[in-house]
């Protein structure tokens, strides 16, 4: 079932929010389509009774108190910011309102 | 013929603090002496907090002198990978979308381990992301092996073990998501511990797999390696996966004596990918252990051939939802002259991250995306009930176990950078426990003909870090490895 085309190559791609040059393209047809061949194995397998495994532990929900607790200071969380004016994190222009 | 002071364990650290002669400071420099000297050959450190590590190590000589009651590991100097958040200098992961990225805090490990007086000599070199086994997918330099500059160190936590071998910290913290702990320390000839899933905090670490990544330490001996873990182990309500579970004095179960012990030897990891010297040098070390009072029992682990496939599916889709967002918004990378935000995005992402990040970005989405999922995502997490059962049956017959941490010693830089598949069956026989959710550890087990380390690997239930650390501290004080020092000059 492995096989992939250059075409799924762009789709994921697009999903993944990464562009990718011709040469990236051909590349990755070929080491994606040789790793899933290799997942492909887990087809021999008869999972049939197993349950899916979501965590390595058994463990419940956590819950906590809801209260409030100190956290970053605005300044703090902006700080890494490549582009903000001091209140908000600023990007281009989503909508076009001229 | 006494030791250097960068030679030092941590225990040994603590002895020599406290028989006084020797200050933090004095201990600090040496190291920092020893860094200037060899890290250049090596390239172990991204970032040497130079005046910062003094400043640390003048405010413990302080604590010290005024009585305050300090742990056993105060004082040593010791090395965080670069993906453990300090709010003193960069932390960026070895990626160019985190240049620059200055952690508004520090980590949970980082607080524990400045509480208990430890000194940071700065941060070391990883793969991108933690993804790789060689560190050479690193955005920023290719660290090198200590005991033979032109292998790899391992990866991903390479620089931490390199530092470590080559005496440029007392110890080091790295994190396992498939071995990254376990692998480097095997390459470098120091002590690696992956702990339980959930044993360690993980707040202030970047994620990487999020069901599968721990801290861990990474040291020059076993009784260091439980000294660490005493301070870093523990419930942090900051990360609700880390377990409620009491944590005990980790150096009250390191005894030389292994009666009543009963080690479980998995026939599939000493199948034909175990190459012939390192077949030979697990076998010594496995009659090293029954020396020391332990039995043996061949046990089945049915379903490990599949564990690197359950692996790449599960830990590329979770990747792929982690990395997402590095968006070029709140921290890290922007690309210059973008048009509106999904340009922003697009670019951002495509010029910050790297091509082996990209490959299990674009890997993990595919498995996620709409048709694959049940054939690859829900099927791995199958896969991965059956490897854990496995376990579950296996530790029915034996406390723990034992089998190699790697299939080959380490290998030469550029060897497997071709092929990304080769490159991740190198981690065939760490990736299991992570997949299990156990703790496991590399232990030196001597050098190889070619004069590079071999690591014993020894695998435990949940939680049940005191009988890894009693099994790998009763290996290493019965077993004369003769391993001696890197030959660094």
């Amino acid at each position: 079932m492995a096989g992939v085309t250059k075409q799924d190559v762009e789709y994921i791609a697009q999903l993944a929010q990464l562009t990718l040059d011709e040469e990236a393209k051909e590349r990755l047809v070929g080491e994606l389509t040789n790793i899933l061949t290799y997942v492909d194995k887990l087809g021999e397998l008869d999972t049939s009774d197993t349950p899916p495994m979501m965590h390595a532990l058994q463990m419940t929900n956590v819950f906590r108190e809801d209260v409030t607790e100190p956290s970053l200071s605005r300044e703090e969380a902006l700080e890494n910011a490549p582009e903000h004016d001091g209140e908000y994190f600023l990007v281009p222009r989503i909508l076009d309102t001229e | 013929m006494s030791k250097e002071l960068r030679q030092l364990t941590v225990h040994e650290t603590r002895d020599a603090l406290r028989d006084g002669g020797v200050t933090c400071q004095d201990i600090t420099a040496s190291y920092l002496e020893r860094i200037s000297a060899v890290d250049g050959k090596v390239n172990a450190y991204v970032d040497v907090w130079q005046d910062e590590a003094m400043a640390q190590a003048e405010r413990i000589d302080k604590r010290f002198k005024a009585g305050e009651s300090l742990p056993p590991l105060a004082g040593a100097p010791m090395a965080l990978k670069d993906l453990i958040c300090t709010a003193y200098g960069e932390t960026t992961c070895c990626s160019k979308i985190l240049e620059g990225y200055r952690s508004p805090f520090d980590g949970a490990v980082s607080t524990k381990l400045f509480d208990a007086g430890a000194v940071c000599l700065g941060k070391t070199n990883m793969d991108e992301f933690a993804m790789g086994s060689s560190c050479e997918n690193s955005a920023i330099k290719v660290s090198r092996n200590p005991w033979n500059l032109d292998k790899v160190p391992g990866g991903s936590s390479g620089g931490s073990a390199a530092a470590v071998a080559a005496d440029m910290c007392a110890y080091a913290l790295g994190s396992d998501t498939g071995g990254s702990i376990r692998e480097p320390a095997a390459f470098c000839g120091c002590v690696g511990l992956k702990p339980t899933y959930g044993r360690v905090s993980r707040y202030g670490l970047v994620a990487f797999a999020s069901s599968l990544d721990q801290i861990g330490p990474m040291t020059k001996d076993v009784e260091d390696a439980a000294l660490v873990m005493n301070v870093i182990a523990g419930q942090d309500p900051r990360d609700s996966t880390s377990a409620q579970v009491p944590v005990p004095d980790y150096t009250k179960a390191l005894k030389k004596d292994l009666s009543g012990v009963t080690v479980g030897l998995p026939k599939e990891y000493f199948e034909e990918s175990l190459n012939a010297e390192m077949r030979a040098k697990i076998q010594g070390a496995i009659e090293t252990l029954k020396e020391a009072g332990a039995k043996t029992v061949e046990v089945s682990l049915p379903h490990t051939d599949y564990a690197v496939a359950t692996y790449y599916v599960i830990s590329t889709a979770e990747a792929s939802a982690n990395l997402a967002r590095f968006d070029g918004v709140r921290y890290g990378r922007r690309a210059a002259g973008v048009r509106d935000t999904q340009e922003l995005y697009v670019h951002s992402k495509s010029q910050g991250f790297g091509p082996e990040v990209q490959r299990r970005v674009l890997l993990g989405t595919y498995v996620l995306s709409s048709g694959y999922y049940d054939a690859y995502y829900l099927k791995a997490q199958k896969a991965r009930q059956l490897i854990q059962s496995d376990f579950v049956e296996a530790f029915k017959q034996c406390d723990a176990i034992v089998a190699p941490a790697t299939p080959t010693a380490a290998f030469s830089i550029g060897d497997k950078m071709a092929d990304p598949l080769e490159m991740y069956l190198t981690d065939i026989y760490t990736i299991s426990s992570n997949l299990a959710g156990i703790p496991a550890i590399s232990v030196p087990c001597g050098l190889t003909d070619s004069k590079l380390p071999a690591g014993l690997e020894i695998m435990c239930p949940h939680f049940a870090e005191e009988t890894v650390l009693r099994i790998a501290y009763a290996y290493e004080q019965t077993a004369d490895t003769g391993m001696g020092r890197p030959p660094l000059n």
